[in-house]
Order: C-alpha cells, then sequence, then structure tokens
C-alpha cells in the first residue's frame, strides 16, 4: 500500500491549513498580550492563502487519492473556498467584541482554524470514515469555542447542552454507519453505493442504517424534531461563536448531506426523500412560528436558522441536479447573511452590554442611518424580499421542488415563509419607528464599518446579479 | 458459535441503554458523559463483529478512530463539566434551565 508524493497535491489547501493552525498555536504561547494581533493577522492571512489555493482548484479534475479516503472535485473547491471566506468575516467581525472583552485570545483563532479544517475535511471526504473525523474534528472545535467565555455561566450551560446532544447525534449517525458498513461490507462511499446498487431489494438493515443517518445528519442540521440544541446553544455562546457555529457549517453540513445522502445512499433516495419531507415541513413550521414568539434577537435568528435549513433541506428533496445546486446556492447565501445578522448584534453591542434584546435595535435609524439601512438589507434578504439574494434562493429552491411535481411543498414553504417575515419585518418597523432607547451613537471601529458595509452590499449585489454563482453552482454539480 | 445477530442484539441493547441513559437521567451530568461513552462502545461492538463476519478489517480501523475520537471528547467534555461547575456550583442536570424560550 504505497502512497505516491502527487497523491498529497489534491490535498495542499488542507495540509496548508493544518500547518498554519499548528504555527499560529506555538507562535501564540510567544507573544505578549499587546501583541496578540499578530495571532490574528497570521490566521487571516492563512484564510486568505487557502482561499486562494482552493479557488484554483475550481476546474481541476475529481481526484480521489489515499485509498479512496478524500476526494478532490469541483464542489469541493468551491465550498471550501466559501467556508474560508466566510470564516474570514467572522473573524474579523469577532475582533472588537473580544477585545472590548478582554478574550482576545489565540485559542478563538487556532479553535477557529481547526474547525475550518474539520469542515474542509467532511466537505472532502469519500469515506464514511472520513466524513466521521472531520464532523468530530468540526464539532470538538466548537464545543470548547461555545465555552471559550470561561466565566460566563450561561455559555458554559449552552457548551454543556450542545456537547451532550452533539455526541448523542454523532453516537446516532455513528451507528448508521456501522449498520451501512454490515450491509455494504465496504466504508468507500462509492463502492457502498455500488453494493447497495447490486443488491436491488431493499433489507430491514438498510432502512435501519438510513434512519440512523438522517437523524444524525438532522441533529448537525439542527431540523425539527431534532434542533433543541439549536436556541440555547446561539443565545448562550458568545456573539461572535454564535456567528461563527451559525454560518461556515451549514456549508459543511450540506457536504456532508451530499456525500452521504446523494453519493453513497443514492440508491435509496426514494426513502430518504420521505424521512427528509417531515423534517422540511416541520422545520419550516416551527421555525417560523416560534420565532415570532422571541424577544432575544439571538435566539429568535436561531429559530429562523432552523426555517431555512427547512428550506435548504427542500433542495435535497427534489433530488435532481438543480435541486442540489439550489440546495448549495441556499447554504453559501445563507452563510453570508447568517454572518450579517449576528454581526450587526457584534455592533450593536459593547462591553458589559450585549445588545441581544429585540428592543436594543429600537430607533436604530436615528443612531446610525447607514447601518439601519445594511440591517434592513439583511432581513428582507432573510425574509426573501427581492432584490436581496435571499429572494433568488428561495426561488431556486422552489423551482426545484415545482419541477419535480411537488407543487403542495412548494406551497408549504411559501406559506410558512409569509408568516417568517412578519419577525423580520418586525425588527425593520423597531429599526425604523420606534424611539431610540439610548441616545448613545454608535461608534464601531474601522474595521466592523468595513465589514458590514461589504457583507450587507454583498448580500444585496448577489441579489441583483445572482447569476454568476447559481451558474457556478450548477457548473461544480454538472 | 456465536451467531452475528447475538452481536448485533447485544450491540443493539447496549445503544439502548445509552439513549435511554441520556434522556433519563435528570441528576447528574457525569452519568452523562458515561452514556455517551457506552453509546460509542456499543457501536464499536457492532463494527468489529461485521469486521469479523464481513472478514474485513476496514471495520477494526474504525473502532480505533473511534476509540481515539472518544477520548479527545470526554477530554473536552470534562473540561466543560470543569467551566459549568466553577460558574454554577452544581451539575445537576435539573439545575441546567438559565435559557428558555
Amino acid at each position: 500500500m504505497n502512497i505516491a508524493l502527487s497523491e498529497f497535491a489534491p490535498l495542499s489547501t488542507e495540509i496548508f491549513v493544518l500547518t498554519m493552525a499548528c504555527v499560529i498555536l506555538i507562535v501564540d504561547v510567544f507573544i505578549s498580550e499587546q501583541r496578540r494581533i499578530i495571532s490574528y493577522a497570521l490566521s487571516l492571512a492563512t484564510l486568505l492563502v487557502a482561499a486562494l489555493i482552493s479557488g484554483s482548484m475550481l476546474d481541476n479534475e475529481t481526484a480521489v487519492v489515499l485509498n479512496g479516503t478524500f476526494v478532490s472535485d469541483p464542489m469541493a473547491a468551491l465550498l471550501k473556498t466559501c467556508i474560508f471566506l466566510i470564516t474570514i468575516g467572522v473573524f474579523m467581525y469577532s475582533r472588537s467584541y473580544l477585545v472590548a472583552r478582554g478574550i482576545f485570545h489565540g485559542e478563538y483563532y487556532v479553535l477557529g482554524l481547526f474547525a475550518v479544517l474539520g469542515m474542509m475535511v467532511l466537505v472532502s471526504a469519500h469515506n464514511l470514515l472520513t466524513i466521521y473525523l472531520g464532523l468530530e474534528l468540526l464539532s470538538l472545535s466548537l464545543y470548547a469555542l461555545v465555552a471559550f467565555n470561561r466565566d460566563s455561566a450561561e455559555a458554559s450551560e449552552a457548551a454543556m447542552k450542545y456537547f451532550v446532544l452533539g455526541a448523542l447525534a454523532s453516537g446516532m449517525l455513528l451507528y448508521g454507519i456501522s449498520m451501512l458498513y454490515g450491509a455494504t461490507g465496504s466504508l468507500d462511499i462509492a463502492e457502498v453505493a455500488a453494493a447497495l446498487a447490486a443488491r436491488g431489494e431493499m433489507e430491514m438493515i438498510q432502512i435501519f442504517a438510513l434512519c440512523f443517518i438522517v437523524v444524525g445528519l438532522a441533529f448537525k442540521f439542527g431540523a425539527v424534531p431534532f434542533h433543541m440544541w439549536v436556541p440555547d446553544v446561539y443565545h448562550g455562546a458568545p456573539t461572535p461563536v454564535t456567528l461563527f457555529i451559525g454560518s461556515a457549517p451549514k456549508i459543511a453540513a450540506f457536504a456532508m448531506a451530499m456525500r452521504l445522502l446523494e453519493q453513497a445512499l443514492g440508491g435509496l433516495s426514494a426513502d430518504w426523500q420521505d424521512m427528509l419531507t417531515i423534517l422540511a415541513v416541520l422545520s419550516l413550521a416551527i421555525g417560523n412560528v416560534i420565532a415570532i414568539a422571541q424577544t432575544n434577537i439571538k435566539r429568535m435568528l436561531a429559530y429562523s436558522t432552523i426555517s431555512h435549513v427547512g428550506f435548504l433541506i427542500l433542495g435535497l428533496i427534489a433530488g435532481t441536479t438543480e435541486g442540489y445546486s439550489a440546495a448549495m446556492f441556499y447554504a453559501i447565501t445563507y452563510a453570508l447573511m447568517a454572518i450579517g445578522g449576528f454581526g450587526m448584534i457584534i455592533l450593536l453591542s459593547r462591553a458589559g452590554f450585549e445588545a441581544d434584546q429585540l428592543d436594543d435595535f429600537k430607533g436604530l435609524n436615528e443612531r446610525s442611518p447607514w447601518f439601519a439601512l445594511m440591517m434592513l438589507i439583511l432581513m428582507f434578504s432573510m425574509a426573501g424580499v427581492p432584490p436581496t439574494v435571499g429572494f433568488y434562493a428561495k426561488l431556486s429552491v422552489l423551482q426545484a421542488v415545482i419541477h419535480v411535481d411537488m407543487v403542495w411543498l412548494a406551497v408549504v414553504a411559501v406559506f410558512f415563509s409569509i408568516i417568517g417575515a412578519f419577525y423580520y419585518i418586525r425588527v425593520i418597523k423597531l429599526m425604523y419607528f420606534d424611539a431610540p432607547l439610548s441616545e448613545e451613537p454608535l461608534k464601531p471601529g474601522a474595521e466592523l464599518q468595513v465589514v458590514v458595509s461589504v457583507n450587507g452590499l454583498a448580500v444585496l449585489g448577489l441579489g441583483i446579479f445572482p447569476g454568476a454563482l447559481l451558474a457556478l453552482c450548477n457548473a461544480v454539480l454538472a | 458459535m456465536i451467531a452475528l445477530s447475538d452481536y448485533l442484539i447485544l450491540g443493539a441493547i447496549l445503544f439502548g441503554l445509552s439513549v435511554a441513559g441520556i434522556f433519563l437521567n435528570r441528576k447528574n451530568v457525569i452519568i452523562l458523559l458515561m452514556a455517551i461513552e457506552l453509546m460509542l462502545l456499543a457501536v464499536n461492538m457492532n463494527f468489529v463483529a461485521f469486521s469479523y463476519f464481513l472478514g474485513d478489517t476496514a471495520g477494526q480501523v474504525f473502532v480505533f478512530f473511534i476509540l481515539t475520537v472518544a477520548a479527545a471528547e470526554a477530554a473536552i467534555g470534562l473540561a466543560i463539566l470543569v467551566v459549568l461547575f466553577r460558574n454554577r456550583q452544581t451539575i445537576n442536570v435539573d439545575d441546567l434551565d438559565t435559557m428558555k424560550g
């Protein structure tokens, strides 16, 4: 079992990020508290270079290396590039928050980079073992990040809940994987698919495996009825960590669903489509309805995430290339909207004041018309109002669902989106038509101003010109 | 000769016990951590049994990875537990209810 050196070429991004994460871990030990910014700058540089490397791999041929455990294909290259860009945004949003609260430690960036590495492995997995390892590297880093603010009782409670339910989800997924291994005799995704196709008829063990794998996936996505961790973790975690959990891992979760459901279990698509339909309808209903009752904006956005996951799953249900590319577009644009939404909370907060209540957004227009406009764009985008990108994301998913003759599902999705529009528009009403609670002018740092503006304008820009990204999503799956 | 199904039934019983342990336990967080470990071991039982009866070593390789990850997971779980105890002076599951809605 010799591995040629050339087999490592498709892994260059992973090797680079791993090396740099270790370098930053060491460097951070030796620099003083005042020069902590070096770790931050190194992390940003790492992500930027990694984005360039994986961006350059977009046109490469699909290559399966390392005894079939790792695949480098255009889909992986696109998703990784998006993960890097989103994480750059996350790190830039976080710095001022961490500095103001005295928790600007290198660990945040090192754990963040290891989580990114986990997502990369997950995205490029071509073996059930690689999927598990990538998922665990991502999850373990996130558990530690949630508990990052050591003195916060809420954060440690959220971390505990996240840990227990996350471990339960991994256990479910693993149980499903063990059944799948027993049914097919292989861990390689291509061989699993071939063995399932050769068997033809359905057996008990395959259904068993499928159920557990779907439950594990639904837990990681945060789809109803496996969503109970989402609101508590989003609420309890420090806002920069919420920002991270709510954005890039959704892209990785999409990739995991593609690898497991489409590539490995594609032969059982009729069965998992039924299961996903239940998950999607429940997520859309519960997410949108319960979000209305929230007064904490982080909790509200958590329920909004659940409803967006419902939409993302709709694209998977369609089961066509059109559906998958729509779901991919949805995952990428949702991550962009999510960092903007949570980023606005960071922008309004200061040390000792989290700005996580809906009332804290009252009268934002009087305090800062520009940031109120950015929040307006983000909220409209989440609600799916044209000309923002959220509209095209929803439109392309609905189109894919209608093209496979599931009109009723599209009607349900639109119905609950209209209910959901209420709580997004309520935020806009609070910003523009209510008197501010404090007259204190907003003084965010230059970096935060730039990243919020770029984020808001990107959501608008992608909404006006969605063609390029949509075409790219189609091209990588074709 | 013990049949494959016997191993699978044992694995399923262990798995069921651990899930029950997670959902029924309302006393102590450490018991939750033990239930999680038991769950991973139940999966290992499945893998080893399948690996033996299929005559394929990949399943046993997977078991080694699960054991390693379980160790890392336990370390992080206990670290979070220590932080939690320092902040709340309790590790009672029923007391973890400050966030609602």
